[in-house]
């Protein structure tokens, strides 16, 4: 498989990302290169494998529904770009 | 006093040889005059560290103290630090004080150690040579002509471990991050089990493969830091509830009858004949102390890397994609509208790997493709997995290089990134299977350190520290240090 223009274009969307025009060529190989490496996985069988997603197989471990975590928005705001009266702000979204 | 390991340095400090304070002192000094020309911290906590003395050397006179109280020692600036500017080597969080103390960062504190400061790491620890790293490359204390990288993506805390900047340093690891800098700085570097240190406040890049250990000089200090940054963290799921045995315990038992496995795809035509001899004196030297060795196969371990840059790069790409602008990190100047805020946002913040990492990822996990690669990548993943478990059926450790090279120069690698992939070709294994896995300086390539890597079953980081240590007491390749510090 390989990544053209367009498809730099629209994955750099999907990852809200902006794609210089010069860029593209460069980075198109580049990602062609690495695809070229990850394709090896195609040629092995993996029927009846289960994909593996945590070393141990374990699952998640649920708590008691308590309240542990306090209230501290002053504080995890204090490192926000821009917030007032306790809101994030962000460019206009609604006319 | 900068040559000494914590161990020594504990005992010092209980002896009364010094007070924390001094010791403090002594490598905030020595930060001062040396790591200007190697960059390998990018924070540092002066006026914290010395009060965190102070308070250490009043717990001592109360007759309170641990063996890490009072013990300086330094955090890869992955770890959120509360009060603290934590970039994780990005221009995203140039500006980033953490409200909150990652878990690891939490025991450091308890434990009574003292905080140098922030170590340079590749941005968001993607890179195998700390070029990617936006507040600049770290240089290689062991670099003598031609300036070398220390290895990445931990190579600040490894460039200041190997410059006696700090005694000890914390690390992680997602694809060989912990031992490949430890190979090419001459260090002891740790990456324990998936699950057994809280990951919790580390700054995430591949989350099923992420995993923290200690950056040290001996096998003696990496169990000793071990014993403080292991255990279960309800605020991590991903962490194991298992009990976290003293790594320091078990460090001097006799390794008569150990079974090695030597991965015969690891040890193969490709290796350069130095490091062949290197880790055949090796093999040599622990069959002296009674271990047994006997070849064994990892048949898929050459899917290791391409499985991984399918992995790693999806896991990225999600984790990523809270770097929107709007809670923390930076945000682009007069965004028209919210896409525009959180486009240019982005492609501001990261740098050139960062993004190709995650338009990869984005790729591999969008519709139609889903299945074809990310699917595709944790069966394999599995396979490799099912290789390892096979091998530890007859065998306690395996034995293999760490990295393929000692360091190498800047850019050396060219204008494709896959060539540095490929850097990471014998460490990223360990992280798919989640096993423990270190690297322990094992000899000398042209002047420059080189490691071999051990690989532990699950939660057999004692048996690992255990080989490591033994191996240390027969040799003094982990002593050596570059010349100009």
């Amino acid at each position: 498989m390989s990544i053209g223009p367009d498809d730099i274009n629209q994955i750099a969307h999907l990852a809200r990302l902006k794609i210089d025009e010069k860029d593209v060529p460069k980075l198109s190989g580049d990602l062609d290169n690495i695809l070229s490496l990850v394709d090896q996985l195609q040629a092995v069988n993996t029927d009846n494998i289960v994909p593996m997603a945590h070393p141990m197989d374990a699952v998640q471990i649920l708590r008691k529904d308590v309240v542990t975590e306090t209230n501290q928005r002053e504080k995890y705001q204090a490192v926000a770009p821009a917030v007032e009266d306790g809101l994030y702000l962000v460019p206009k979204v609604i006319e | 006093m900068f040559n000494k390991t914590v161990k020594e340095l504990s005992i010092g400090l209980s002896q009364g040889e010094f007070s924390s304070v001094e010791l403090t002192q002594h490598y905030l000094d020595r930060i001062k005059a040396k790591d200007g020309e190697i960059n390998s911290f990018i924070t540092v906590t002066d006026e914290l560290a010395l009060e965190e003395a102070k308070a250490a050397d009043q717990i001592r006179a109360e007759g309170k103290a641990t063996d890490w109280t009072g013990i300086p020692f330094a955090h890869k600036d992955i770890f959120c630090t509360k009060g603290v500017l934590t970039t994780c080597g990005s221009k995203m969080l140039e500006n980033f004080i953490s409200p909150y103390d990652a878990t690891v960062v939490s025991n450091m504190k308890t434990s009574g150690a003292v905080c140098l400061g922030k170590t340079n790491m590749d941005e968001f620890a993607m890179g195998s040579s700390n070029e990617t790293s936006y507040f600049g490359k770290v240089i290689n204390p062991w670099s003598d002509k031609e300036q070398l990288v220390p290895g990445g993506s931990s190579g600040g805390s490894a460039a200041a471990v190997a410059a006696r900047l700090t005694p000890i340093a914390t690390a992680t690891d997602t694809g060989g991050s912990i031992r490949q800098p430890a190979s090419l700085c001459g260090l002891t570097g740790l990456k324990p089990t998936y699950g057994r240190v809280s990951r919790y406040g580390m700054i995430a890049f591949a989350s099923s493969l992420d995993q923290a250990g200690p950056m040290a000089r001996t096998a003696e200090d990496a169990a000793m830091m071990l014993n403080v940054m292991a255990g279960h963290d309800a605020k991590d799921s991903t962490s194991i509830v298992k009990d976290v045995p003293d790594y320091t315990a078990s460090l001097n038992n006799s390794i008569d009858g150990l079974r090695i496995g030597l991965p015969k795809e690891f040890f193969n035509e490709h290796l350069s004949p130095e490091l062949q001899n290197i880790l055949q004196d090796s093999i040599k030297q622990l069959e002296s102390q009674g271990a047994t060795f006997k070849e064994i196969s990892l048949p898929h371990s050459h899917l290791s890397v391409p499985a991984y840059y399918v992995i790693a790069p999806a896991e990225c790409s999600a984790n990523l994609s809270r770097f929107d602008g709007v809670r923390y990190g930076h945000r682009c100047e007069d965004p028209k509208d919210l896409m525009d805020m959180y486009q240019r946002s982005r492609t501001e913040g990261f740098g050139d790997e960062v993004k190709r990492r995650i338009l990869i990822g984005a790729y591999a996990l969008s519709a139609g493709y889903y299945d074809a690669y990310y699917n595709k990548a944790q069966q394999v993943r599995r396979l490799i997995k099912n290789d390892f478990v096979s091998a530890f059926e007859d065998i306690d450790v395996i034995l293999s290089p760490t990295s393929p090279s000692p360091a190498f120069g800047f850019d050396s690698k060219g204008d494709d990134p896959v060539q540095m992939y490929l850097e990471d070709i014998f460490t990223i294994s360990t992280n798919l299977a989640g096993l423990p896995g270190m690297s322990l300086p094992a000899g000398l390539i042209n002047g420059l350190p080189i490691g071999m890597q051990l690989i532990g079953n699950y939660f057999e980081e004692s048996k690992l520290l255990n080989v490591a240590h033994r191996f240390q007491t027969a040799t003094d390749w982990h002593t050596l240090a570059p010349k100009n510090i």
